[in-house]
């Protein structure tokens, strides 16, 4: 097999960056929109086979500062690129219905996918990046794509949304910038000025030496920054909106993915940090915003009255579930965050698969119009209930497992975090089996047209969450305990 | 000539501090914009001068953006945008000018006081640098919060990237600049138009380019 992969012509981290931004090209060119949707989710497959391709055939280490592998972000990419590929999947059956009911129209959906692609692009190049000045650029861009395709319905209430998540992730991005200037000064005297001062290979073996005070203070710009990216509260202004107003594979694509970049950079820099003893440790700040997102999103989820906005809630309580995985530091709690961080981003795409077909059928996001699914659209009910069922973190799915042990590990480190911990894990899953049980039970409103529908990536989806619960394969166990000790 | 260097450095990136500070209590829209293109020009001239001192030729493509796009472009297109609008009275803020200018002032010692203890072994240059550049950076988000304006709130954003663009060519030798500074004019070029397509439904509660098409009609 590795001779094998010695023979390809071509680099898979070369082939990552090139697909996506050749189809992109193409994309934006062809006029149909079917065909549109096919190129799509043939890019997005050919992603998918150039980042499986990255387990047998890596860059030689270091060869040019721009990109590397390892087995930190090799899991990202991976995971990235498959659930790129299962939204374009849905995306396509998703665009035909806002086609026919002309809530957007063929040149809408060149521009989409020419996003689409361009998005994939951006977030491959952030999380194989090496140079943190790219990192900052493909996050930047990224950022960019998804606010186009955020306000393209054109709407007041998308643009507005829009607008607002374009504001503060700006803010962010710029706050992130400060941040990785201070970086640079801070290793310029002992790396040398220039490129080399950049790349995080050659930064994290010498961070020892660096300036303690001057990392601090860049941290807490890169955190707040990065932080704002990730929706970590009170930084999450945009991130409900942002999913509520655009098309639903965005939605499904911000959190499954864009979250996690941006987490990927955050955790970079923590590494940074650990690597200097004298620095502060960047733990406990994480661990206090994680826990702060997990009570705060807990709270909001009660109130909500939308269907999309409750889930972009609940993104926002699970990335500070990660983000305090992370912080809490260690084997058990950093695999419990990896394992957290997959199936959360496998989970809530495939809820907003579903979502995004319930809202099409009805006609309506709000949680008071949608009554009794399992009664007038069995198939679609159902999994959208087995959705949120392992989302709340009901046993047997994967995220059941990765939240039992980030609890038992925490109790017996941190019995005090613990507590809090625990009680907006309860808060939240009160808040989602009781908004969703009277979507899915009872009586329904009113008759709902038929509609079929494709539901296989979403089943596909589930069925690797539950597979996770139920037994997780020795070598993926062995990944993760890798990489939780590389994380520290 | 080393501490000639230092000091024109010192005053050009106090210089924009200063002009942080006259952005914050303009009124009127007008003037906001004016303010903001000397905001740039500032920006230019220190940008230019580090690529003097540190004999850094592609410093000068940053300079020439920053005066050709900042000083000139932006604010003649955000001043035409305002115009046409009919959006140029003056600026509702959301705290008065006093408390934010007081606000501005701690603002401005806090990052002096972070960034001077924590680059204490930097080169002198780039600490003070990065302390005023701090400045500008907070500044900048101090009038994106205190505006309710989209206008002034790009005003608000530009101003706070001058204060990145600043640190970044005051950190010697670092790679990108150039084009970070681009990828951020991108990045204002979509504000723009966002504002544009943005206001426009204000006004219009369409973003239809046909709305536009009708309102130039009837008044020309």
């Amino acid at each position: 097999m590795n001779e094998l992969a010695a023979l390809l012509p071509f680099e898979p981290t070369h082939a990552l960056l090139a697909i996506p931004a050749i189809a992109a090209a193409i994309l934006v060119a062809v006029p149909g929109y079917r065909l549109g949707a096919a190129i799509n989710m043939f890019a997005s497959l050919l992603s998918f086979l150039a980042a499986l391709l990255l387990f047998v055939r890596r860059p030689e280490a270091a060869a040019d500062g721009y990109l590397f592998v390892d087995d930190l972000n090799i899991v990202f990419v991976v995971l990235g690129t498959f659930v790129g590929f299962t939204t374009s999947v849905f995306s396509s059956d998703y665009i035909g219905h806002e086609i026919e009911v002309g809530r957007l129209t063929p040149l809408h959906l060149r521009f989409y996918h020419g996003m689409y692609q361009a998005l994939s692009f951006a977030m491959n190049l952030g999380l194989l990046a090496d140079n943190i000045g790219l990192m900052w650029v493909a996050v930047e861009l990224a950022t960019l794509t998804t606010v186009l395709m955020v306000g393209i319905y054109r709407t007041h209430d998308a643009l507005e949304a829009a607008w607002k998540y374009f504001i503060l992730g700006s803010v962010g991005i710029a706050l992130a910038l400060f941040g990785t200037i201070l970086v640079y000064m801070a290793a310029k005297p002992v790396v040398g000025e220039g490129h080399d001062a950049m790349v995080w290979t050659l930064l994290v073996q010498r961070a020892h030496e660096f300036n303690p005070r001057l990392l601090d203070v860049a941290f807490v710009f890169l955190m707040l920054g990065y932080g704002t990216k990730v929706g970590l509260a009170p930084l999450h202004a945009w991130l409900p909106d942002a999913h509520a107003e655009g098309p639903t594979p965005i939605s499904a694509v911000l959190s499954g993915l864009l979250l996690n970049v941006a987490l990927y950079a955050l955790l970079r820099f923590k590494m940074l940090m650990a690597a200097n003893p004298a620095a502060v440790a960047p733990g406990p700040l994480m661990v206090a915003l994680g826990l702060l997102s997990l009570i705060f999103a807990a709270l909001m989820l009660w109130p909500r009255r939308d269907i999309k906005r409750l889930f972009a809630y609940s993104s926002i309580e699970h990335m500070g579930i990660i983000a305090f995985a992370f912080g809490m530091g260690g084997p058990i709690a950093n695999f419990a965050g990896l394992l957290h961080m997959t199936m959360h981003s496998l989970t809530k795409s495939a809820i907003f698969f579903a979502v995004g077909r319930v809202a099409q059928v009805a006609g309506t996001q709000r949680l008071a119009d949608l009554k009794g699914l399992t009664e007038s659209h069995p198939a679609l009910g159902w999994a959208l209930l087995a959705g949120v069922a392992a989302i709340a973190g009901l046993p047997p799915f994967g995220i059941f497992t990765s939240e039992f042990l980030l609890v038992t590990s925490t109790f017996a480190r941190q019995p005090l975090l613990a507590i809090p911990f625990v009680l907006g894990l309860l808060l939240a899953f009160g808040a989602l089996l009781a908004k969703l049980s009277a979507v899915a039970f009872g009586k329904p409103v009113r008759r709902y047209p038929k509609h079929p529908v494709s539901l296989v990536p979403l089943w596909l989806h589930l069925a690797l969450v539950l597979a996770a619960g139920l037994w997780l394969p020795d070598p993926l166990v062995a990944w993760f305990r890798n990489v939780a000790r590389m994380l520290g | 000539m080393q501490s000639f260097a230092l000091d024109a450095a010192h005053m050009l990136a106090g210089g924009m501090v200063l002009v942080s500070f006259m952005l914050l209590y303009q009124t009127r829209m007008s003037a906001l914009l004016d303010v903001f293109a000397l905001h740039a020009v500032v920006l230019s001239l220190s940008v230019a001068w580090q690529a003097v001192v540190q004999d850094a030729p592609h410093l000068w493509v940053t300079a020439l953006i920053a005066l050709i796009l900042k000083a000139i472009v932006i604010p003649v297109a955000l001043r035409r945008m305002v115009v046409r609008l009919g959006v140029h009275k003056e600026i509702e803020t959301v705290v008065g000018i006093g408390p934010t200018m007081l606000l501005g002032m701690g603002l401005v010692a806090l990052s002096l006081v972070v960034m001077l203890h924590a680059a204490a072994e930097a080169d002198p240059i780039a600490r003070e640098d990065l302390a005023l550049a701090l400045s500008v950076v907070l500044l900048g988000m101090l009038m994106m919060v205190s505006r309710h304006n989209a206008v002034s709130q790009i005003v608000g954003f530009m101003s706070l990237e001058n204060g990145l663009i600043l640190a970044a060519t005051g950190a010697r030798g670092m790679p990108l600049v150039v084009e970070i500074s681009v990828a951020f004019s991108v990045l204002i070029a979509f504000i723009v138009i966002g504002v544009f397509l943005f206001r426009i439904r204000e006004r219009f509660d369409s973003v239809d380019t046909q709305a536009i098409d009708d309102y130039r009609g009837n008044r020309e």
